[in-house]
Order: C-alpha cells, then sequence, then structure tokens
C-alpha cells in the first residue's frame, strides 16, 4: 500500500472531502441506478402479471353466464 | 453478409440473450470497478503536483469516456432503428439513454469536486465543461422527448433523431480542450501518442474504464428487457412467460 496507515488512506493527503465525497457519489448514482432498473422490471411484471390474471377471471366469468 | 445477425434481432431471443448475459456482465463489472478502484485509490504513488486529489481520475475519466462511448452505442442504435426498422434497436436506444445520463453526470459531478481543489472552483463556463453539460442535456432530451408522445412509436423515433443529431456534439467535446483555452487539462489517453501517464497509473485506469464499460453493458442488458417485456405485452411468448413465473 502507497499509506502509511489507515488514517493515512482517509486523509488523502488533505483531499478527503473531495476524493471521497466523488466516489461516494459514483457509487450512489451507479447503484441506486441499478436498483432502480430492477425495480422497474419486477414492479412491471407484477403488473402484467395482475393485468392477465383479470383477463382470465373475465374471461371465465363470460363463459359461466353464456 | 450480415444474414446471420437477422434472428438476433427477434425480441424474444433478445430478451432471453440479455437474461443470460446479465449476472456475468454486473459480477464482472462490480469486481473490475473493485479492483482498478482499490488499487488506483491506496496502492498508487501520488501525484507530484496534484497530491492525493489526482485519484479522483480513477471515476472522473472513465465515467467521463463512457460518457461519449454510450453516447455513440445510443447514437448507432438509433441510426440502425430509424434505417432498417429494427424494433430492438428502437427500445435500445432507451434503455441506453439514463446510463449514458448517469455517466455524464458522474463525469461532471467528480469534475467539480477535482476542479474545487486544483482550479479553485467548482465550476468554469469553459468549453470541455459546458459541452459534457450539453451532453448531460441531450441524454435528458432523448429521455424527455420519447415520453412527450401519446404514441410511444413516435416518441421514439423523435428520441433517436434528436440522438442522431446530438453525435455533432462527441467532437466538440473531444478537441474541445485543443479548440479552446480551457483549465481542462488536454487529453492524456485518448490520443495517438503514447499515453503521458506513468504506468504504475495508467493500469488501474485501464481497468476502471473497462468495468465502467461492463457495467454499461450490463445495465443495458437488465433495462433492454424490461422494454421489450413493456412493448411486447400483447405477445404470446411474454403471456407464457409471465404466467409461467
Amino acid at each position: 500500500m502507497y499509506f502509511q496507515s489507515m488514517a493515512d488512506f482517509w486523509h488523502m493527503g488533505g483531499y478527503a472531502l473531495f476524493v471521497w465525497l466523488s466516489f461516494g457519489i459514483t457509487y450512489l448514482l451507479l447503484v441506486a441506478l441499478t436498483g432502480y432498473s430492477h425495480y422497474q422490471q419486477k414492479q412491471f411484471k407484477r403488473q402484467l402479471q395482475s393485468r392477465l390474471a383479470r383477463e382470465q377471471r373475465v374471461k371465465q366469468y363470460q363463459e359461466q353466464t353464456k | 453478409m450480415f444474414k446471420w445477425l437477422h434472428p438476433y434481432a427477434k425480441p424474444e431471443t433478445v430478451y432471453q440473450l440479455c437474461g443470460r448475459f446479465y449476472p456475468w456482465l454486473i459480477a464482472l463489472g462490480v469486481v473490475l470497478l473493485l479492483v482498478g478502484n482499490i488499487w488506483g485509490l491506496a496502492f498508487t504513488p501520488a501525484d507530484y503536483q496534484q497530491g492525493d486529489s489526482y485519484r479522483i481520475i480513477h471515476i472522473h475519466v472513465p465515467a467521463a469516456i463512457m460518457s461519449m462511448g454510450t453516447y455513440s452505442a445510443m447514437a448507432i442504435a438509433a441510426f440502425i432503428a430509424l434505417v432498417w426498422q429494427i424494433k430492438v434497436a428502437q427500445w435500445s436506444v432507451l434503455a441506453i439513454a439514463p446510463v449514458g445520463a448517469i455517466y455524464t453526470a458522474i463525469a461532471l459531478i467528480t469534475g467539480m469536486a477535482w476542479g474545487k481543489p486544483m482550479w479553485g472552483t467548482w465550476w468554469v463556463w469553459d468549453a470541455r465543461l459546458t459541452s459534457e453539460l450539453v451532453l448531460l442535456f441531450l441524454y435528458l432530451g432523448v429521455i424527455a422527448l420519447s415520453g412527450a408522445f401519446s404514441d410511444r412509436q413516435t416518441g421514439a423515433k423523435a428520441a433517436s433523431l434528436l440522438a442522431i443529431v446530438g453525435v455533432i456534439n462527441l467532437p466538440i467535446i473531444h478537441f474541445s480542450v485543443e479548440w479552446w483555452n480551457t483549465l481542462h487539462q488536454g487529453a492524456s489517453l485518448t490520443k495517438f501518442a503514447k499515453p503521458s501517464i506513468d504506468p504504475s497509473m495508467l493500469w488501474p485506469l485501464l481497468i476502471s474504464i473497462l468495468a465502467f464499460k461492463v457495467i454499461m453493458l450490463a445495465l443495458v442488458c437488465l433495462r433492454l428487457r424490461t422494454a421489450i417485456l413493456l412493448n411486447e405485452q400483447h405477445r404470446p411468448w411474454v403471456k407464457n412467460l409471465v404466467e409461467a413465473q
């Protein structure tokens, strides 16, 4: 390792705020986009499932009342 | 010559392929990013002028390069969609845009956090920074335009057209540091001469660039799958797929 100690590493030669701000925001944005994309997919699949189930129920009902 | 490609334009095939690639791509991307960043943060020497603040390069440059690379990919997809009317290409434009927008935002924010200690200011309206900001607006424009029509097809076409016109901004970003006086330093990597960066700092940087690329591909796979489901929701194969789950 280039730094003498862990404390040195976190201190980043006095630039801790800027370095950790950059890396923090980067990871945050990447994780947020990945999480949101997963959520969108799951949400849409759920919507589709309930719509298909409803169509199925309507069909059944129509056949019963024929 | 390109006949073998045609089966790959079938939405169902692309859906399955993306599903198969996604876990591998995202795992590879995360590993590469961790290796590149930890190496760059802890195991490279400090810069002789900028000290440890230069370590921001290990996300700033990958994000900036891939913000432009992602735009090229989006524009190529848009071109294919408009010229050959390939549906999957059309949907992938909208799958790619948010990823590129996030990369551009990362490049801008990390650039600001690097500029403050080195230039003494978070922001200047110079050519490099402004043209990169325009890139962000182009991405946002593509996303907004696609949603601005009640007909999804029309919106996607308008968005593709904007994506193609916006390509003009890419050479402007790249050459902005040569054409105009700017606070931003010139190119260290993307030039024909030997990279003007020491090998000890170059390797972790190249790994991080690859990581951003692989993560972009992974996220596009994930988002394209959702887009395919959305657009093909009335087809039997989607019904079978969703009901089986």
